[in-house]
């Protein structure tokens, strides 16, 4: 369990963290969700104690994590590509971090083979690609068999190989009933792996729930309709103040009225449908969609804000 | 899995051990290969310079002039390398702490022991102690190596004279202290290479500005120099048209109070600044 009560973190003229509050709770993966320079990894860092927040605390199964006793055996992380000394050996990377714990070192080669690095253990980390290297880091998460495993951003530089068994790995941790916290800026990675959400942008909450609710939630359905006499319908729609937006192919975008209304409506002025069907926007659209106004750095102008809601947000991306 | 952790079995899961801190701090020093080449690279300099000097005075003893032959001082003279260590150990101090920042494992370091002041701690005492140990190995190992080579009719020490002893132990305590200052510098400055510069500063160019004052105000200041100070600590009676200085152990005093103030202003500001 992790709780993370109002914390904030200024730098000198930008506020990073603004007055953040959420939970993450055992059993699932909860999918940590923003944009670039959203704040997730200071977050983060003062979860784990290395940042000080200005306001407000977060706490690890009831204690700051200064106040762990013994805190590998309770918390892992995997913060940084590489807070690893490129001149020390895989092994004893993990070696020296066991030994501070008082994890038996026969832990060290279990978590090793776990990640798949056991043939590589007596190479110089400096010589790691990034995705051995993000490998490493979570095996060091891993090293005292923790009830509660933060990951910051674990699928960098991983291979399809890799990124699938982070998804698996993550998921199995949860249904040990571990506490899983895994940061990303890849809404398409975590509507696989996350079961719960925390969105923020530019420090601030937007959002918290399950994935279904947040898709509910963030964007609107709409029905998309297909007739040979659209503009009829269309006007036929408008009359009952309904959004009607028409598509290039002909279609029609209606959002503010269900299938089986607009259906009705239809038939009862005769009109023949070739296509009625609920459309929903997908996660990554409900991301951009909600952090659109959150995002630090653009890349150009925003999207045209009356683009149909059928031409995803994100082509061209 | 949970249950794992109770079968693996530790004495005491309460809390994070000193004695198991400590162990980890010496697993993360002789584990990076900048300190086997640095404690060889002492080695090499120390107990090369001893040789080199000490054959070079006994060969052209006959032409030197009588006040070099008169204010000889053998013990010092084969200690001459340990200036060299000094630098050495200046720079492996600062490194022990530097690398932790500059390659981020200080970041894995605190997630394991979010304790810093016991981090600071236990990484002093480890680096303290392999300081001492090289340090005064190399002083002792100089010291006789020095004078075995030293042939007469130039004259040669032995630990038995007043003041030898206390020479030799001396250089190898200034080795740990220097090496625990550089430490505390790196502590307060985070980065290697302005770490190493504050060191080698404070111990070659500071020497040199105070030099170039008027010796009304320069030779207070001197007498309070680590290269003045440890030049005390490594010779035998006082050599002559030298300014004033503090005894030798005055003198150390004054150093071990440099290291202490570099480790705890780097301590407090380890607490206070993120990591």
């Amino acid at each position: 369990m992790i709780e993370v009560n109002g914390v904030t973190k200024r730098y000198k003229d930008t506020v990073a963290v603004d007055d953040l509050s959420f939970e993450v709770k055992p059993g699932q993966v909860t999918g940590f969700l923003g944009p670039n320079g959203s704040g997730k990894s200071t977050t983060m860092r003062m979860i784990m104690g290395l940042d000080a927040p200005d306001a407000g605390s977060a706490r690890l199964n009831g204690r700051t994590y200064g106040n762990l006793p013994v805190p590998l055996r309770e918390v892992g992380a995997l913060l940084e590509a590489k807070a690893i000394h490129p001149g020390r050996t895989a092994y004893n990377h993990l070696w020296y971090l066991a030994q501070s714990n008082d994890i038996p070192r026969s832990r060290i080669d279990s978590v090793l083979e776990m990640v798949g690095l056991t043939e590589v253990a007596k190479k110089r980390a400096g010589k790691f690609s990034l995705g051995m290297g993000q490998r490493l880091g979570i095996a060091g998460a891993l090293l005292g068999d923790p009830e509660v495993l933060l990951f910051d951003e674990p699928i960098n530089g991983l291979d399809p190989e890799g990124i699938l068994w982070v998804r698996n790995l993550l998921k199995s941790l949860a249904s040990e009933g571990r506490t899983v916290f895994v940061s990303s800026h890849l809404m398409s990675e975590m509507a696989l792996t996350a079961d719960h959400l925390v969105v923020i942008g530019r420090g601030h909450l937007i959002s918290t729930g399950t994935v279904t609710e947040f898709i509910a939630e963030s964007t609107s359905q709409f029905v998309r309709v297909r007739s040979p006499r659209s503009g009829e319908l269309a006007r036929l729609l408008m009359a009952e103040y309904v959004q009607v937006t028409s598509e290039d192919d002909g279609a029609l975008s209606v959002s503010g009225m269900s299938a089986d209304r607009i259906g009705e409506l239809a038939g009862a002025s005769g009109i023949y449908l070739h296509e009625l069907s609920t459309q929903m926007a997908s996660l990554e659209d409900a991301f951009m969609e909600l952090t659109r106004d959150s995002v630090e750095y653009h890349g150009m102008s925003d999207p045209d804000r009356v683009a149909p809601l059928s031409q995803p947000l994100n082509s061209g991306k | 899995m949970t249950v794992a952790i109770t079968t693996s079995t530790t004495p005491d899961r309460g809390h994070l051990r000193v004695t198991s801190v400590l162990k980890s701090e010496w697993v993360k020093m002789r584990t990076v290969r900048s300190t086997m080449w640095s404690l060889a690279a002492m080695a090499v300099l120390t107990v090369g310079v001893a040789v080199l000097a000490t054959i070079t005075v006994s060969g052209q003893w006959n032409t030197r002039s009588l006040v070099d032959r008169l204010t000889f001082d053998p013990t010092n003279l084969s200690l001459t390398g340990l200036l060299f260590s000094q630098l050495v150990i200046g720079v492996l101090g600062v490194l022990v702490m530097s690398a932790e920042y500059g390659t981020g494992t200080i970041r894995s370091t605190l997630a394991a022991v979010p304790n810093r002041p016991l981090v600071l701690a236990t990484k002093s005492a480890v680096f303290a102690a392999v300081a001492l140990v090289v340090g005064e190995v190399l002083s002792f190992v100089a010291f006789l190596v020095g004078q075995a080579l030293l042939r007469s009719p130039a004259p040669h020490a032995t630990l038995s004279q007043p003041g030898v002893l206390r020479a030799v132990v001396g250089g190898g305590l200034m080795i740990a202290v220097l090496g625990l200052f550089a430490l505390g510098l790196a502590t307060i400055i985070r980065h290697t290479a302005g770490a190493i510069t504050a060191f080698v500063g404070t111990l070659l160019v500071l020497p040199l500005v105070v030099r170039a004052l008027p010796s009304s105000i320069g030779n207070p200041i001197a007498k309070y120099l680590p290269l003045n100070i440890s030049d005390t600590m490594t010779s035998v009676g006082h050599a002559l048209g030298q300014g004033p200085s503090l005894s030798p152990w005055a003198g150390f005093a004054v150093v071990c109070a440099y290291a202490v103030g570099a480790l705890v202003v780097g301590g407090v500001l380890m607490a206070r600044r993120d990591a």
